[in-house]
């Protein structure tokens, strides 16, 4: 069974313009799953129904097994961890140290056991050399990393990312792409990111594409992508080789529309040799 | 007339143990009539430098030349008001900044703060709506309620209600989706192109400098490390790579046919002309 399950799911932010419309999605246990969609695409509010931060206008939310509810929002709520876009929002501690522990402490997570959870998160994001720093010192890609130890130490099964690297710079986009990679890959968390980020959307398992408030597409990042028509229809943009393979196929050169670069200079070498 | 920076140092909390040097002995000249990037790591100085522009920042030494007026360390900007009115800055994640009733009271703030008549100031927000593509439906909406585009749109509206002859913008397309970034860039272009005005982007968007802009202006550490056109920056990787910058995939993907022994000559600026030229070359060898 699904880890996630998402059934006619609707919601409306006033009177009857559903910001989401009917969609349903489900995501098995471990998948790395990104939204992708344009501004006002319904991503966050999907985001946010599913952590229990706004209430559902009809439809189904299944969350390991339970119905999300009024009756078990408390309980599902601890098994989601979500972080935000603004680095600068997140932050609520005067420390780094502070910072993390302020979850534990509302969970009265016993006093003696807290450094050792602040420690082992700190080091699951690299922070631990920062303990002592307080968020004036840190950039942003850093602050969205002790976002993201606050909300592991809470020991979630399923995290989400609701564009947490749109207000870094490349460097901080990097480091905080690299921790996701890192938590899908060793922790065996489930993810969803919703993202703008092509690179990060090939490096994911699957990808649900969301237009005015409705499922656009959902399928691996390479059904997907081959969605040309579709994702122009909603104006979303393709990797750099696809555009480019697409063109070469549109001139007699018949390439596989590989994701990367690398594999599709690899596919011209390949006809290079061979002729 | 050119914008001059002549010897432009600013440190801020000078004096205290926070004193922090921010730019340090900046002689730069930026191109009227153009696009120019400004480009560099977060804390390279890139923000200070264009808050300068508008005396928003005052020099503690140097002086700063824009539009005929002489910003000096030392003493106060004469007719601020009319130097703001003639430079408008927007700043990142301008949306934060937004607080009028409806959409229109919110874009007419600015002229009307100029002294224009409620109607003129209307007038002006209504033509600056259309450029940045927000239709009259917009006008008597609140402008919290709108998404994160369309209230960035209202944002750098605002600004342009003021017509202002040089538009500098600080990450104007952060955050934004691929096809917001798209209209956004495009509006800088055709303000521009059609109406002459100096443009000034502060960005991490490689891809968006290669498409859109002139010049480049690459800081580093409170200096400005390298000034050139758009061409010569993006002629192959070596630069940015030196920079450590991420260059646009066009250009990394020419490096990478050429080292596979592909030929892809200079003049390749698109994926199509990319893809003709390939097209010869593995046809020709079939």
């Amino acid at each position: 069974m699904a880890l996630i399950e998402v059934k006619d799911l609707c919601f409306a932010y006033e009177g009857d313009n559903l910001a989401v419309d009917h969609v349903s999605f489900s995501v098995p246990e471990g998948q790395y799953v990104t939204i992708i969609g344009h501004n006002g695409s319904g991503k966050s509010t999907v985001a946010k129904l599913l952590a229990g931060l706004l209430e559902k206008k009809s439809g189904s939310i299944v969350i390991d097994g339970l119905e999300l509810n009024q009756k078990n929002l408390h309980q599902l709520r601890s098994r989601i961890g979500i972080v935000f876009q603004n680095p600068d929002n997140q932050f609520i501690g005067s420390t780094v140290r502070d910072d993390i522990a302020f979850g534990l402490e509302n969970h009265c997570v016993p006093q003696e056991q807290m450094d050792d959870i602040i420690n082992a998160f700190s080091a699951r994001v690299g922070m631990s050399e920062f303990l002592d720093k307080e968020p004036t010192h840190l950039s942003g890609g850093q602050k969205q990393r002790v976002a993201i130890a606050g909300v592991l130490a809470m020991a979630p099964k399923i995290l989400i990312f609701d564009e947490a690297t749109s207000m870094l710079d490349p460097q901080g986009k990097d480091e905080i792409k690299r921790v996701i990679m890192d938590l899908h890959r060793k922790s065996g968390l489930t993810i969803l990111s919703i993202t703008h980020d092509i690179d990060e959307v090939t490096s994911s398992d699957s990808v649900l594409v969301l237009a005015d408030g409705k499922v656009a597409l959902t399928g691996t990042p390479a059904e997907v992508f081959s969605q040309e028509k579709m994702l122009k229809k909603i104006r979303l943009d393709i990797p750099f080789s696809l555009k480019l393979a697409d063109e070469l196929n549109k001139r007699g050169v018949s390439v596989n529309r590989e994701l990367t670069m690398e594999g599709l200079v690899k596919e011209l070498c390949r006809l290079h040799s061979n002729m | 007339m050119p914008i001059a920076f002549e010897h432009v140092s600013h440190i801020y909390n000078d004096g205290t143990p926070y004193r922090h040097v921010a730019l340090e002995d900046v002689s730069l000249e930026l191109a009227e009539g153009k696009i120019t990037a400004i480009i560099g790591q977060t804390g390279s100085g890139k923000s200070t430098l264009v808050q300068h522009l508008n005396a928003l920042l005052l020099p503690s030494a140097g002086k700063v030349l824009i539009l005929d007026r002489t910003i000096e360390a030392g003493s106060q900007p004469k007719q601020l008001k009319s130097l703001r009115g003639q430079v408008g800055l927007v700043f990142q994640f301008p949306e934060y900044q937004l607080f009028e009733e409806t959409v229109l009271k919110d874009i007419a703030f600015g002229p009307k703060n100029f002294g224009v008549s409620e109607e003129e100031a209307a007038k002006k927000a209504r033509t600056a709506m259309q450029m940045v593509g927000l239709g009259p439906e917009f006008e008597e909406r609140s402008p919290l309620e709108l998404s994160g585009g369309q209230k960035r749109r209202v944002a750098i509206a605002g600004i342009l209600a003021m017509d202002p002859a040089v538009l500098v913008l600080d990450e104007p397309t952060a955050g934004l989706d691929p096809q917001g970034t798209e209209q956004m860039m495009s509006l800088f272009h055709r303000l521009n192109r059609e109406s002459g005005k100096t443009i000034l982007i502060v960005t991490h968007d490689m891809e968006q400098v290669y498409r859109y802009c002139d010049e480049v202006v690459v800081m580093e550490q409170g200096k400005p490390k390298l000034r050139t056109d758009v061409q010569t920056f993006f002629h192959d990787s070596s630069l940015c790579r030196e920079l450590n910058i991420l260059p646009p995939a066009l250009i990394r993907m020419k490096d990478m046919l050429r080292e596979n022994g592909f030929t892809v000559s200079d003049e390749v600026s698109d994926v199509n002309m990319l893809a003709k030229e390939l097209a010869r070359q593995v046809k020709r060898h079939g």
